[in-house]
């Protein structure tokens, strides 16, 4: 016997022994969204106090993204091939040097990534990385510095709307809520442990 | 002393320092917790309830769920392993590695790796094996096990976490968090573009789409499935849920009962391997679900316990697991869950984790904070029963012999006379109670004033008859 059917077996042994089986109850997406916060006349208000309040940086401009790269002193970075020529045209990133492939071997050198963000989740202060819209995974990861350009019809309400819109027939997503974060030490807040020191997301 | 309990032997022994971390990292959390549900919705029990069914719901139906969470990981292009125990799970990583040229691995903290004894195993079979968490990290670096689900280091205080970064050459002695956090990230990075395999367990399966849902603060999950060619996911079968949209309801309270955060800061769903063209991300994705025991304990009379969504909550609120730590548990699971979940875990071994049933006041704390609503009290009272039946030893350990006072109780000239001697009690120091077992029970409980044998006096008083 195979290990799959040495498992399967006394599976259905123990749910035959089962008399009445649990249905899957009935409830609305509303129940697991939150309403805890001030009204907001748009929802980019609404996802920029929720971003802040986990640290993160909501940004309205490539103009304004590549004034804050340039005024953090920062000069290396990655920019997915997509956005290159809306980078170029808006001149913030003149003095920056962005480049278009990533070069594993020189990983450390990328001080910020620019990538595109699927979506974004207005309840949550979350952005969306789909795997078709972020292929170079390093790219939004290693930089101390993420900038997610994020499309104003791509920000959503809520998580149940923003996850039947995201998971589509793309496998892989990931949610990123703010910096990378731990409390390991003492309970104390760290930021930036593996992943970005900073999370912007640029409406643009 | 001998009829203490052995988790009240671990709590008189525990030093000071260590029990004043897992003190206040547990109730703060807890209190964290707690003031997030509230504030956020109006009626978060009805979230955990919902919850709860939708998990008793999947393991009523888990022949059906995990045929199809199978079927789409296979759809999706990820390929599935089944392993039966703790033994045969390490084996089967492993030889996905061999088969692949792989000997380097980045490991995203996993309670079934702890299970498992994974990292050992690795190692002894020449696999170079790093924990990313920075948690597991230090846990691994002191050769020292995780004492909680989700911070496995809150027994250790800044202080020893240094004197391990300085052991192992991470830099002087420095215990700032920031410095320590910092020193973490460089040492790590690049283990990260070396290794060849990234390992993570898994928070959730979803079913209908062959999703694994994973869940970290610091970003390591991410990391270890973007640096490597491939990914290995090690997940007990209990952990699938039925629909995508259950993922937002679960990582709501994932979230807040773990951490008491909105969500966890990475929350990520992976379906299958990269996709063909792209840049980065594993070549190649492994699932394997294991048993290990887990269909026992869904063929016995406690398998609500396998909703655990391993969010720590009722460790955090747990009054026992505060003053004793979840080393006292003497087993990968500690606290309220591990209380019932190590026994059943434990296969022959039950009759030595049987004590574990016991120690609990059954204050009930645990199932209120439980975000999928498991009725831990009564799952505790059915093992100590299973104890009982099964006359382990240790579940009897702390409990005074009830010979005489079933005697007495039987009697109703002994009890009569009995009652009316109770009042020597409230005269006698505990350190003279004539019964050895009595007085040791005594000595770390006080008993209220001695108020008994009154009651048919009262009665006759009022005419009442006596029989």
């Amino acid at each position: 016997m195979t290990a799959r059917d040495w498992i399967y077996s006394p599976i259905d042994e123990a749910l035959a022994g089962v008399a009445e089986r649990t249905p899957y109850p009935e409830w609305a997406d509303e129940l697991a969204v939150c309403r805890n916060h001030p009204e907001f006349p748009t929802l980019w208000e609404l996802f920029s106090y929720k971003l802040s309040q986990v640290n993160g940086t909501p940004l309205e401009g490539l103009p304004a993204l590549g004034d804050y790269l340039c005024r953090e002193g920062l000069k290396i970075g990655y920019c997915d091939p997509h956005l290159i020529d809306a980078v170029n045209a808006s001149g913030a990133f003149r003095d920056l040097d962005i480049r278009t492939e990533y070069d594993r071997a020189n990983f450390e050198a990328y001080e910020f990534g620019v990538t595109r963000a699927t979506g974004a989740v207005a309840e949550t202060g979350t952005i969306i990385l789909n795997d078709r819209d972020t292929a170079a995974r390093l790219g939004a990861l290693t930089p101390w510095v993420h900038a997610a350009i994020l499309s104003p019809d791509r920000l959503w309400p809520d998580l149940p709307t923003a996850l039947r819109e995201s998971l589509d027939d793309d496998p892989s997503v990931i949610l990123a809520t703010g910096p990378s974060k731990t409390a390991d030490v003492e309970g104390i807040l760290i930021e930036g442990v593996h992943g970005p020191g900073v999370q912007i997301a640029c409406l643009a | 002393m001998k009829t203490l309990q052995p988790i009240d032997r671990f709590s008189v022994e525990i030093p000071a320092e260590r029990r004043k971390s897992v003190y206040e990292g547990a109730k703060i959390t807890s209190e964290k917790r707690t003031a997030v549900l509230a504030q956020d919705y109006p009626d978060p029990d009805r979230l955990r309830a919902i919850a709860g069914q939708i998990k008793q719901h999947t393991l009523d139906h888990l022949d059906r769920y995990l045929r199809q969470a199978e079927d789409r990981l296979l759809a999706n292009g990820a390929k599935v392993h089944f392993a039966r125990d703790g033994r045969e799970s390490n084996e089967t990583v492993l030889s996905i590695m061999r088969e692949n040229g792989c000997g380097k691995v980045v490991k995203s903290k996993s309670m079934l790796g702890e299970e498992t004894d994974l990292n050992r195993f690795l190692t002894e079979n020449g696999v170079d094996c790093l924990e990313t968490d920075l948690g597991e990290l230090i846990v691994q670096l002191d050769n020292d096990h995780p004492s909680h689900i989700v911070r496995p280091i809150i027994h250790k205080n800044r202080k020893e976490i240094a004197e391990c970064f300085e052991r192992e050459g991470l830099g002087a002695y420095n215990d700032e968090p920031e410095v320590i956090t910092r020193r973490a990230r460089n040492f790590l990075r690049e283990r990260y573009m070396q290794a060849d395999t990234g390992l993570t367990g898994a928070n959730f399966v979803v079913a209908e789409s062959g999703r694994i849902s994973l869940v970290t603060n610091e970003g390591n999950a991410r990391f270890c499935m973007a640096a490597t060619r491939v990914h290995i996911v090690i997940v007990g079968i209990e952990k699938i849920i039925p629909r995508d949209r259950d993922l937002a309801l679960f990582h709501n309270l994932l979230a807040r009962s773990g951490t008491g955060q909105q969500l966890t800061v990475y929350n990520q769903f992976i379906g299958g391997p990269r996709a063909p063209g792209q840049p980065h991300g594993p070549e190649q994705m492994h699932v394997v679900f294991v048993d290990n025991r887990r269909t026992e304990v869904l063929a016995s009379d406690c398998r609500e316990i396998l909703r655990c969504i391993r969010c720590g909550a009722c460790q955090n609120v747990c009054p026992i697991y505060r003053r004793s730590s979840g080393f006292a548990y003497r087993s990968n699971y500690g606290g309220p869950v591990g209380a019932v979940l190590s026994p059943l875990l434990a296969g022959e071994g039950f009759a030595d984790l049987a004590d574990l049933p016991k120690a609990s006041s059954l204050c009930g704390a645990c199932n209120e904070v439980c975000p999928v609503d498991i009725p831990i009290p009564d799952l505790l009272l059915r093992l100590r029963d299973r104890a009982k039946r099964e006359g382990a030893r240790k579940a009897m350990a702390g409990t005074p012999p009830m010979g005489v006072w079933a005697l007495l109780a039987s009697q109703p000239a002994a009890w009569k006379a009995s009652l009316k001697m109770g009042f020597a009690l409230d005269y006698l120091p505990a350190e003279v109670i004539p019964v050895p077992a009595l007085r040791a029970w005594q000595s770390v409980r006080k008993l209220p004033p001695w108020r008994g044998g009154k009651f048919r006096q009262w009665m006759r008083e009022r005419g009442g008859e006596e029989r």
